[in-house]
């Protein structure tokens, strides 16, 4: 059982600038298999670029990311190979406009993994009716509201059967209506002992779900913890600021 | 012979259709098939030269390779400028002759048509995919990244289809162009619509009657072909709705997931 007690991804000194702008600065942390993390910190603080660089949708400047204790930002690494194992989530959810919703699902499976066809549809219909959305598999991305998007986005990552689920802001552009259901579901994953790293500016499904909560500040880690400690008693006076305004909503 | 009289422009015209009739459909089927072969094969080239100019390169990648994509992009560009730049009516000129001057190469006028037709399409292609593709939210590429597709896989599966829809409407408008553009071939004796126009107008010196005629039968065409288009937009934007599959997969005695069993229509919009 070593996999289990070994971090899968271990995040070590990264750092991020564009330009001059430094955006993240030194950031460590790590999560185990089944953990919940969730990032949570005001806007512009470097949560989505944090997940981006873990998925190296951005190249870190400097650091280490670790995955199974395999530096993937090193030369010589199929990055594809690790964005299949790695799924993520987007705020814009980024469904293939030109497929409809078992398309989208099958597509990673058929063109990536080299499954047949059968094995795809089967595992892309498992997920889909897992979130709900396998009446829908004839309908096209623009035929459905935000939230039967974000869902279907989750099953496609899910169809990826990944070790690590990433979730960038995945309920900020949902009317609340949505949010409901999108949080729903991964509630459930929740459960069933997925590992996410979540950001998130819901602060309720942060304290409900999370193993551990990284509450980031001005591109740093202002605080980490427990998610009872973090919410209920803060250290730093950057956390207490971030949550009783959140608190006064 | 009897000749209509001097005056007489619709005896003229019918008189001219009756004896060049023939010849000028032989004309306009010439000029169809470059406009045809031209375009589609200039869209093939387009849609390389486009996705080749959008490759990335790793920013750890070796020199050697870092160079070769330097001047792979410098070949690219020059070749949409270089086409782009200059007359097709001279491209003509210069490749029929200089072919044959230099390389000794004697091509048919037809074979150096559909090589000029083709390049120059080409050139007006790439820069129109490239346009189609940076029309695309960035999210769709991101989206196909994050399951790990290949930046190949990226632009077959998700990028082109959906930049092949966006710029439909400009590749008609070159089919249409190229229709009318390969007049200018007549330079190289390539007999299509305009060549035998022009030999049926010397034959009776009437300029006006035959490209009167000329002219409407250009009209059919581009006509045609810009409705067909609208039709063939239509039929790939599909239904504006979507069936509702009812029925649960897990009892499905078929033991197959029922994709086909459509439940109740849904309409949008």
């Amino acid at each position: 059982m070593d996999e289990l007690k070994s971090p899968i991804l271990q995040v070590r000194h990264l750092s991020k600038s564009f330009g001059d702008n430094v955006v993240l600065r030194d950031i460590n942390f790590e999560t185990r298999h089944g953990n919940v993390i969730c990032i949570i910190g005001a806007s512009g603080s470097g949560k989505s670029t944090l997940l981006r660089c873990i998925n190296m949708l951005e190249t870190p400047t400097s650091g280490q990311i670790l995955f199974h204790g395999q530096d993937i930002t090193g030369k010589g690494i199929d990055i594809n190979a690790y964005r299949a194992k790695v799924g993520m989530v987007f705020q814009s959810f980024n469904l293939f406009n030109n497929m409809t919703v078992l398309g989208n699902c099958m597509a990673g499976v058929t063109k990536v993994l080299k499954k047949d066809k059968k094995t795809a549809e089967d595992t892309a219909m498992k997920y889909l009716s897992k979130v709900g959305m396998a009446e829908y598999i004839n309908a096209k991305p623009h035929q459905l509201s935000g939230g039967q998007k974000q869902r279907v986005a989750i099953a496609r990552a899910l169809a990826m059967e990944p070790e690590v689920l990433l979730f960038d802001e995945p309920t900020s552009a949902l009317d609340p209506q949505m949010v409901g259901e999108v949080l729903e579901v991964m509630r459930s994953l929740a459960k069933e002992g997925m590992t996410m790293v979540i950001v998130t500016h819901e602060m309720a499904f942060a304290r409900d779900v999370s193993s551990r909560v990284v509450f980031m500040k001005d591109g740093v880690v202002a605080e980490e913890g427990e998610p009872a400690e973090l919410f209920g008693n803060p250290k730093q006076e950057a956390t207490k600021d971030f949550l009783a305004r959140f608190r006064n909503q | 012979m009897n000749l209509p009289g001097d005056a007489d422009f619709f005896g003229w015209v019918l008189y001219i259709a009756k004896h060049y009739g023939v010849i000028f459909l032989n004309g306009a089927g010439v000029t169809l098939l470059l406009a045809l072969v031209g375009t589609l094969i200039g869209c093939v080239i387009g849609l390389l030269v486009g996705v080749l100019r959008t490759l990335p390169v790793r920013r750890d990648a070796n020199p050697f390779v870092k160079t070769l994509h330097r001047l792979l992009q410098f070949i690219l560009a020059a070749y949409i400028e270089v086409f782009r730049g200059t007359p097709m009516i001279v491209q003509a000129m210069v490749l029929y002759y200089g072919s044959m001057q230099v390389f000794k190469v004697d091509m048919t006028p037809l074979f150096a048509g559909f090589f000029v037709v083709s390049i120059n399409t080409g050139a007006y292609m790439a820069e129109t995919v490239l346009g189609g593709i940076d029309s695309i939210d960035i999210g769709q590429t991101e989206g196909a990244m994050a399951i790990g597709m290949s930046h190949w896989q990226t632009m077959l599966y998700v990028i082109m289809p959906q930049t092949l829809r966006n710029i439909l409407p400009q590749i008609g408008n070159n089919l249409i162009i190229n229709i009318k553009d390969t007049s200018v071939l007549n330079v190289i004796s390539v007999t299509e619509l305009y060549f035998s126009g022009n030999s049926a107008a010397g034959a009776f010196m009437r300029y006006f009657e035959v490209f009167f005629l000329i002219c409407v039968i250009y009209f059919v065409m581009t006509f045609t072909c810009s409705r067909l288009l609208l039709w063939i937009e239509h039929k790939i934007d599909g239904s504006s709705y979507y069936s509702l599959v009812k029925s649960d997969m897990m009892a499905d005695p078929s033991g197959h997931n029922p994709v086909h069993m459509g439940g109740g229509k849904t309409w949008t919009n």
